[in-house]
This record gives structure tokens, C-alpha cells and sequence, in this order.
């Protein structure tokens, strides 16, 4: 039997909004699969399942708001037998012995049945006519249930929006949530900083060449090569890569690197690239397509949100030449790209105009020093002089 | 040759594309001659989800030498109401 | 206006019907020379004489069915059977004569009886005398289900029930007798068809009927006090029942307690309920709740009977939960 609890979905993170369930009581689900929608201060949050098989029992119901690592919902895995009287083989002996039916005395709060919406017939019409879809709100009737005063508290927030509670103030909540974990990363993590800037003339020119080659659909954008040339420099650096728990750097085997995308209506996510160093150009630049539309969509996975190893942010789009950021914790560190700018650059002894880049490290002096840190940056640079190995 | 309702279309088409694109674009106070990115905060990523989208929608080739091109409306219709070659 | 007692009022309007119409007579055990079990006959005999108020034999079967008979030929009898606990002996000439004689004649005969009897529990008189049965009589069709609260109904209703072409059962809460209150102006008689809201209110509708309806505003008053505005529906008639105040009601305040001092299974409030169902479920914010008794035969010890009765911190807990507050 696996539990699948609220998880933590970003560092910052303390409860969710379940949404709504993607899976039945009875449904199959592999580990990867989405099983839920979460809702927290950034984003609605597709949350995949971490075990295969069936689920037994769902506990949350849509709209209800529990802390990271309460049990949402039970899962069978392939193999066990059921453990709760809800298969066949019950049938049987309840039929012999029938219960004697106790009346319960039903505590108002306490964990409801999944299933359907419990909301009264009256806010059920009331919604409908308001064209509020009740999903999501939090229920103040007898047990939970979503009464007509919740309907018409959701109807006054925000009388056109489908999903009102949970929609309505994300934007401040969410700059909320980047206050506190941009105040915790400046309160606890002795940032140090380096930069360098690197000649990207090989790999533009690598990059035009190639997208000749390339339809229109298949096309890279700079932006790849950067995180995979940060993703390969990581392995030569690995204590970069690392997640700070407990007094302690625990580095991670898999590079994931959180890839700073900002949000048309304001505020940042900065979701996982899976498996970076691992992923040829093409599907690097596929997946990256695919987390930009997403994100914006706010329609990010859960792994994708709790899991990026490092922190790569590019602020070259809005024309800085230079970003040095701030950690998100608890990660170690964070790599900032700036604007590919042409310059006067010397080399075999002669000054050419060449488009640079400056990249910068800040990173998390309880963990690594300066000279480590120097030497990804190096890492990095010589990693771009050869796109073609990328 | 094309005619007035042959642009109006066109450009409807593409205001379309880029509404989709940057869904809070106001496409109505557009101006022709500013490129969208100056003008509704478009990325590379965004420029380039355009020109995958002008590509499928309008069955044309660009080149990336070619995005400069695309950069503004006037732009995208002279390059789109050209005789194909 | 002075206050007088529920049992003053049932007396004043006894006094009136047989001052009216002298087809009209008052028949029961002790009903004469005690003054009835209640009190409520005390003086008439003397004022009447032994012709109308006339004592009976200890035997419910016999002179029901005498008030049948008499009602059958023309006279306009009250009949007094001293509680509902004994009325069971006169169930076959209530159900099989009372109820279906103007159906079995072809609308040839009618049956212009009135019954009186005292009704619930919360008294002391343990199991065998604190029954509160009138949901049962509410089943027969052919027959009117009336169950006065206040002084006003106690005098008018019978007033207006010797008007009535068919049998009247009046159910008289026992432990109202004493109540006191002011009668309201206007005619003696009231009308006996509709629903009464004794208190209103926008937040929850409590539905009840004879000695509950006063239960029910003390409820109300302890909920105003934080805030919550109840609505107290006297029913008043529970056949034919006056559905249209109920629904009124519940389409204005959305949530519903019935108070029944029957046994819940199969109460008179199981009606209500079922009812509001069928008829307002789309204005429903919360379940139909109900306050019974609980499922005993009423104890005798005062601390037993009183928690096995309908009370109003019982009501006043079922609207916490309805209000989500619980």
C-alpha cells in the first residue's frame, strides 16, 4: 500500500488546494502518471503519482486545503490484495451477517467521502445560474458542504472567472511567495558571486548553420545550448549540484535544471528541465518549448516544480548585460546568462568584434568555494567553444 | 496581385496568430511599423512559437535569416502577400 | 387583554360551542361531575346540565362510536377522550367508521364529529401514558388533524371544527394546559387550514407543531442571541397539511429542522421532511434535519424523559450543524 501525499511543491511551499482528482477510486495509475491537480501560491500544479497500481481509497476532496505530507489518497500496489471492504469478496459475508446499522452521529469537518461534489441542491442551482464552476471552493455547510453562502462569496470575488477562489489573488499570493523565498534565500545563504564573459561566436555560428539545416519546427534557440552547457559542466562540478537539507549539501545524481520562465501577468516560476545533461539539443529544446507553453498555461507537473537540482536564469531577452541572482532555496547555486552583446575581443593577438556573453555564478559559500566555482565557469565556456559536442 | 480584402484577411489571420500567442496582446492598437516583440514583450521563444505558427498557418518556408523580416506587421504582410514564387 | 391558561381557553371555547348551538354536547369519562381530567369541562355540567355533558363508561370504542352515531343523526357532538393513549381502543370506530363513512355511503352520510384528547409526554407518567401519536391519525384520509399551541387555537379551533362536515381530531399537547397566554383579537373562531409563523426569521425554518412549537422559540431566542435568525412554522393542521407556508418558508431560509415529539421512524416529521424534498429540493442549502424522541418508551425519571424528548438545545444543536458550525 503507497500513500500519495500533498507534496512539496516548492520550497516555500506548506499546504495545497487539491483541485481536482484526474483519477477514480478504482482508476489504474503508473508512477509518472497525473493524478491530481494542485493549486498553490504559483501556479495550478499537475501532480504526477509516484507509485503503480490501483487506487483505493481517494481522501481529499476537491477545494479542501491540507498541508504538505497529508495523506490524500491510498494506492494498491500491483501485487496486494485490497484491504478495505470495498471489493467483491466483501459482499459475501456481509450478506450472512447483516450489520447491525449503527446511526452514525456524523461530526461535521471530519473527513467526508470522495466522490461527488458535496454541495446543496440550492448553491448547486445557484452556481449554475451564476456560471461558477464550484470545484475548488472550500465548502462551509454541514460537513463541508458548499452552501449558497460560499457560491455567492465566490460569485462577489470574481463573477466571470471558472475557478474564482482559487484564481483570484494567485498574483499576489504569488509575489508572496517569492518574497519569502528570496528573504530566506538572503537570510540563510551566504551568496558569493563570479562572472566571466564567453565568446559565443562558435556556437552562433554553430547555431545558424544548423537551423538551416533544420525546418522551422525544429529550430534551436541559443538559450538550449546554455543549459546544456551548464548541465555538462555540473557533472564536472557536482557539488553545484545539490540541494541544501538539514544542515547539509546532498548532492544529486540527476541534473535538473530549473529553467527561469516569467509570467505574462507577472511573477517567475522556474521549473525543472529533466535530465539536462542527458538530452541531445532536439529534445532538450522540445521539452524546454513545452515547459514555457505550460507554464504559462499554469499547467506544470508537480516533479517539474519541487525537483530542479540548479538554476539557470536568463535575463539577456530583456537587454541586461549582466544578472547576478539569488539562490532558490534549497538549492546551492545559480547561473545567470546575460545579453549577447558584439565587442572588441582579442584573440591570437588581434581585436575582433565577437558576440559575448556574460555568465555569472552565485552560489552557496557553505557548500563550495570560489575556486570550485571558477572552475564551472571555465567549464561552461569551454563547453560552448565546441557546440558541436553539446 | 493581391487586393485590399486579400490584406485584410491576411492580417487578420496574423493578428490571429499573435493574439494566440500573447493572449493579453491588444492587437486592435497595433502599430504596423514597431516589431511585436518591442510592442507586447515577446521572448525568443514566443518569436519563435510566431514563426512556427505563420509557417503552418500560411504553408510558407523562413528561413531564420529571414526573421527580421517577420518582426513587424507590415513586415509579415509584405513578405505573405508576395507572389509565391 | 389578561392572560389566561390553555386550559381556560379550551373551557371558554367549550362554553361557546355549547352556548351556540344546542345541537352541540360534550360526552367522556369524567367529563361531568369531575370536571375533566384536565380540568378543562370544570363547571359546564352545572352550567349545562347532564344532558350536554355527560359522563361515560371507561370504554373509548363504545362512546366514539356513540359520537359517531350521534353526529350521524344531526347532532353535533364533542367528544372527549381523556388522552391518546387510550384512543387506540377507539382506533376501528375512528379509521373504519369515522374516516370512511361519507366514502362508503356514496356521500350520503356525513360524520360532523369532534374529538378532543390530550397528547405527549414530559410529565412523569412514564411509558404507557406519554405517547405522541396524532402523525398516526394524520394518516387517514377523511379526517382533519388539528393541534392548537397557543390559547387562541385552543378556544378557536373547536369553534370552527363543529363547522366542519366531517370528523375534527383535536390534539391537545397535555403539558400546554397550564401555559399562559393572550388570547388575539378578532373572532372567537380561527381558520383551521393554514400554517402559522409564530416567529420569523431568514436563516433556518423550524418546523413543529403543538408543545414542540413552544420549545422551538426558546430555540429561536438562544440562536438570536448569536446572531442567527430562525423561523418557527406552527403547523397547526396536519391534515390536510399546509404545505404551501412550509415551502414559503424553506424557499426563504433555505434550511429546515422538524420537530416531532413522536418516535423518528416513520414521524410525522418524516412527512415534513420527504415533503420538502419533493417540492423545494432546489432550494435546499442543507439536509432536512430532524428533533424527535429518541427511539425508547418514554422513561419515567425526570432526567431520562427529559433526554428522551425533544429539547431546545437539541434543536438548537441541529441548527448548528445544518449552519455548518457544529
Amino acid at each position: 500500500m503507497a500513500d500519495f501525499v500533498m507534496p512539496t511543491l516548492g520550497a516555500d511551499m506548506t499546504e495545497g488546494t487539491l483541485v481536482q482528482w484526474k483519477k477514480r477510486e478504482g482508476d489504474h495509475v503508473s508512477k509518472g502518471e497525473i493524478i491530481a491537480e494542485v493549486d498553490t501560491e504559483k501556479a495550478a500544479i499537475d501532480v504526477e503519482c509516484h507509485a503503480t497500481g490501483v487506487i483505493e481509497r481517494l481522501i481529499t476532496r476537491p477545494g479542501d486545503k491540507v498541508p504538505v505530507g497529508t495523506i490524500m489518497a491510498v494506492i494498491r500496489e500491483n501485487g496486494q490484495t485490497t484491504t478495505g471492504q470495498t471489493g467483491p469478496q466483501a459482499v459475501a459475508p456481509q450478506a450472512t451477517v447483516p450489520a447491525p446499522a449503527p446511526r452514525v452521529d456524523r461530526v461535521p469537518g471530519s473527513a467526508p467521502q470522495p466522490g461527488r461534489l458535496r454541495i446543496s441542491p440550492a448553491a448547486r442551482k445557484l452556481a449554475a445560474e451564476r456560471g461558477i464552476d464550484p470545484k475548488g471552493l472550500q465548502g462551509t455547510g454541514p460537513e463541508g458542504a458548499i452552501t449558497l453562502e460560499d457560491i455567492e462569496g465566490a460569485a462577489s470575488v470574481a463573477p466571470e472567472l471558472p475557478r474564482p477562489a482559487v484564481g483570484a489573488d494567485r498574483q499576489a499570493r504569488m509575489r508572496q511567495t517569492i518574497a519569502t523565498a528570496m528573504a530566506r534565500s538572503k537570510r540563510e545563504i551566504p551568496h558569493y558571486y563570479l562572472s566571466t564573459t564567453i565568446d559565443m561566436g562558435p556556437a552562433i555560428a554553430w547555431l545558424s548553420e544548423a537551423n538551416q539545416r533544420r525546418p522551422v519546427t525544429e529550430r534551436l534557440l541559443y538559450g538550449v545550448l546554455l543549459i546544456k552547457a551548464v548541465a555538462l559542466a555540473l557533472r564536472q562540478v557536482p557539488e553545484l549540484n545539490a540541494l541544501w537539507k538539514e544542515g547539509q549539501a546532498i548532492r544529486s545524481e540527476r541534473i535538473h535544471i530549473g529553467t527561469a520562465i516569467s509570467l505574462r501577468q507577472g511573477g517567475l516560476v522556474a521549473p525543472a528541465l529533466h535530465d539536462a545533461d542527458r538530452l541531445s539539443l532536439s529534445d532538450l529544446m522540445k521539452n524546454f518549448q513545452d515547459l514555457v507553453k505550460r507554464a504559462r498555461a499554469g499547467s506544470l507537473r508537480s516533479s517539474e516544480m519541487s525537483d530542479p537540482t540548479m538554476t539557470v536564469t536568463s535575463l539577456g531577452e530583456q537587454g541586461v548585460e549582466t544578472v547576478f541572482g539569488v539562490i532558490y532555496p534549497p538549492q546551492v547555486a545559480l547561473v545567470g546568462f546575460g545579453k549577447i552583446v558584439e565587442r572588441p575581443w582579442v584573440t591570437h593577438g588581434q581585436v575582433l568584434p565577437r558576440p559575448v556573453i556574460m555568465a555569472s555564478l552565485s552560489a552557496d559559500h557553505r557548500v563550495t568555494d570560489g575556486h570550485r566555482g571558477g572552475l564551472f565557469l571555465s567549464e561552461i565556456d569551454r563547453l560552448l567553444q565546441k557546440p558541436q559536442s553539446l | 496581385m493581391s487586393t485590399t480584402t486579400d490584406v485584410n484577411e491576411t492580417k487578420g489571420r496574423i493578428l490571429r496568430l499573435l493574439g494566440e500567442i500573447a493572449p493579453e496582446a491588444e492587437v486592435t492598437t497595433l502599430r504596423p511599423d514597431v516589431s511585436f516583440r518591442d510592442q507586447f514583450d515577446l521572448d525568443s521563444m514566443d518569436f519563435l512559437n510566431f514563426v512556427v505558427a505563420l509557417h503552418t498557418e500560411f504553408h510558407v518556408e523562413i528561413p531564420e535569416a529571414d526573421y527580421p523580416k517577420y518582426m513587424t506587421l507590415n513586415g509579415c504582410l509584405a513578405q505573405l502577400s508576395a507572389p509565391r514564387s | 387583554m389578561t392572560k389566561i391558561t390553555y386550559r381556560e381557553a379550551v373551557r371558554i371555547g367549550l362554553r361557546e360551542a355549547l352556548q351556540r348551538n344546542p345541537r352541540v354536547f360534550l360526552m367522556g369519562e369524567d367529563v361531568g361531575k369531575y370536571g375533566g381530567t384536565y380540568a378543562c369541562s370544570k363547571g359546564l355540567l352545572d352550567e349545562f346540565g347532564p344532558e350536554r355533558i355527560r359522563d361515560t363508561p371507561l370504554s373509548e370504542s363504545t362512546f366514539v362510536g356513540a359520537g359517531i352515531g350521534a353526529a350521524l343523526g344531526g347532532m353535533r357532538p364533542i367528544v372527549e377522550v381523556m388522552t391518546v393513549n387510550f384512543s387506540l381502543l377507539a382506533l376501528d370506530q375512528i379509521l373504519n367508521n369515522a374516516a370512511t363513512l361519507r366514502h362508503m355511503s356514496g356521500g350520503q352520510f356525513s360524520v360532523p364529529l369532534v374529538v378532543r384528547m390530550a397528547t405527549g409526554a414530559g410529565r412523569q407518567v412514564a411509558a404507557q401514558h406519554s405517547h405522541s401519536l396524532e402523525g398516526w391519525y394524520a394518516h387517514i384520509p377523511g379526517i382533519t388533524v388539528l393541534t392548537p399551541a397557543t390559547v387562541t387555537d385552543a378556544r378557536g379551533m373547536l369553534l370552527t371544527a363543529l363547522h366542519e362536515p366531517d370528523p375534527v381530531f383535536i390534539f391537545e399537547h397535555a403539558y400546554l394546559y397550564s401555559i399562559e397566554g393572550e388570547l388575539e383579537e378578532g373572532p372567537p373562531a380561527v381558520d383551521i387550514s393554514r400554517a402559522a409563523v409564530r416567529r420569523t426569521g431568514k436563516d433556518v425554518s423550524l418546523m413543529t407543531f403543538g408543545g414542540s412549537v413552544w420549545k422551538a422559540l426558546a430555540a429561536a431566542t438562544q440562536l438570536a442571541q448569536e446572531g442567527i435568525e430562525a423561523e418557527v412554522v406552527d403547523l397547526r393542521v396536519l391534515r390536510p397539511l399546509d404545505i404551501g407556508t412550509i415551502l414559503a418558508s424553506v424557499q426563504k431560509t433555505h434550511r429546515a429542522v422538524v420537530i416531532d415529539e413522536a418516535w423518528r421512524t416513520g414521524s410525522f416529521a418524516a412527512e415534513i421532511a420527504a415533503q420538502i424534498m419533493e417540492e423545494a429540493f432546489y432550494d435546499l442549502d442543507a439536509p432536512v434535519a430532524r428533533v424527535c424522541s429518541e427511539e425508547v418508551p418514554i422513561p419515567y425519571p425526570k432526567h431520562l424523559e427529559d433526554a428522551a424528548l425533544p429539547q431546545p438545545e437539541k434543536i438548537v444543536r441541529a441548527v448548528h450543524r445544518l449552519l455548518g458550525r457544529g
